[in-house]
């Protein structure tokens, strides 16, 4: 516990550093995922190859990909422009899927009416298909958001990883505090960032709220 | 990086990358059997009795926030040793997850209507698990594995950093030596032998999944 208390700027600082390298991504990887998964859904065509490939993106080990990419960038091995860019290439990979099968669940019926109000296709995109698709988006992006949490530790091998520092200097000192502290902080923001997702969606659904909800089924 | 991978002394030999390669493969599939033979007979109970779903849901869900790396440090200092047996502690706690969480949901998504045709049938509880539950969740039972499997494969790489061999350890020794091609070499063939084992479970699921199940 002295530990603990006698490092909390650092603690402090590795944690801020952590939720930056993780939550980056996820911004920029939905950025890039709803754009790619609307023109996936209007050149049908497309959208099976990009779930292969995204399938196949999300297999490579991060810490691989955190290797070879400076190779691909050009970047330093050693920057954090390394880390960013491998969580947002998981974020989309991910996300494709879940933002095609999102615009997909809207009913044609819906989209009809709205043409038939008069709306164009980008009004239509952003007012009537994102928000039908946003319990679908939000379900993969819960789920990619924890995986980046976890997975910014394992930067802690080539010596940038927020709270993954904890693990390897616990490590090297054969010390279990700042090892269990790591994984304490990390676990923690892993369940805050849900939160605040689940309380987002609330807002950006507020019909779903009226409705009351229907029993839950897992697929 | 070329050179590293077309000198064929890099390839032979107890640190050669064949004898690495192998060494991956093999850590793999010991913790995958493991985890397998604990998540599966859990997983298939709960999902047959229904019994502990709260349980299957919530770990699949909080496994994903555990980082690998900290549980794999946090396991070489609880044993108190290095080498293979606190990684594989490790690596089956990853592994067990992905695998129970999938496997409940595959039987629990079985159609209650179908159970009770089975029944109707007069098959057993045994018979219905096995000629009709686990044929119908055997898609989930799968992708179950295949991510247990990418999982431990990645953790595995990590693992080096705690002195386990395989490929982890071209990219651990690569960093310390600042031995840019030998860390690429490491990197990329973990990234193969992840896509291989990714396709083989692919393939694997077309060749067990049900035809009947199959038909759209």
């Amino acid at each position: 516990m002295t530990w603990t208390a006698d490092n909390l700027g650092l603690i402090w600082e590795q944690l801020r550093e952590h939720l930056y390298l993780a939550i980056v991504p996820v911004i920029l990887g939905l950025l890039i995922s709803v754009p790619l998964g609307y023109v996936a859904t209007r050149f049908s065509w497309l959208a099976n190859p990009l779930i292969a490939l995204g399938g196949v993106l999300y297999s490579l080990p991060s810490i691989a990909l955190f290797i070879v990419l400076p190779a691909i960038l050009g970047t330093k091995v050693l920057s954090t422009v390394n880390i960013i860019v491998a969580l947002t290439v998981y974020t989309v990979s991910l996300l494709i899927r879940n933002v095609i099968d999102g615009l997909r669940s809207v009913p044609a019926e819906v989209r009809q009416s709205a043409v038939a109000v008069g709306y164009g296709p980008l009004h239509r995109l952003f007012a009537v298909d994102l928000p039908i698709a946003v319990p679908v988006i939000f379900a993969g992006l819960r789920v990619v958001t924890v995986a980046n949490i976890s997975m910014v530790s394992v930067g802690a091998v080539i010596g940038i990883g927020g709270l993954g520092e904890l693990f390897t200097q616990g490590f090297q000192k054969d010390f279990l505090t700042p090892v269990v502290v790591g994984v304490v902080l990390s676990v923690l923001l892993a369940l805050l960032a849900d939160l605040v997702l689940v309380g987002l969606q609330r807002i950006l659904t507020p019909w779903a709220r009226v409705i009351a909800a229907p029993p839950v089924e897992v697929a | 990086m070329w050179e590293y991978l077309t000198d064929s002394f890099n390839w032979s030999g107890p640190e050669g990358i064949w004898a690495r390669i192998i060494e991956h493969i093999w850590y793999t599939f010991a913790a995958l059997g493991i985890s397998a033979a604990i998540a599966l007979p859990v997983g298939l109970r709960i999902g047959h009795t229904r019994r502990g779903a709260f349980l299957a849901i919530n770990l699949g869900n909080a496994a994903r926030a555990l980082p690998s790396l900290g549980l794999l440090m946090l396991a070489v200092l609880l044993t108190d040793q290095i080498g293979f047996l606190p990684v594989l502690i490790a690596l089956v706690a990853l592994g067990i997850p992905p695998i129970l969480a999938s496997t409940y949901a595959g039987l629990s998504g079985v159609d209650p209507a179908t159970i009770d045709a089975a029944r109707g049938m007069g098959m057993t509880g045994r018979e219905i698990l096995t000629k009709v539950e686990i044929p119908i969740a055997m898609p989930l039972i799968i992708s179950g594995l295949r991510g247990a499997t990418l999982q431990i494969v990645s953790t595995a790489t990590i693992a080096a950093l705690v002195s386990l061999g395989g490929l982890g350890r071209y990219v651990v020794d690569g960093l310390k030596l600042r031995d840019f091609p030998q860390m690429f070499t490491g990197a990329l063939l973990v990234a193969l032998l992840a896509i291989g084992l990714d396709v083989l479970f692919a393939v694997l699921g077309r060749v067990v999944v049900s035809n009947g199940l199959k038909a759209d």
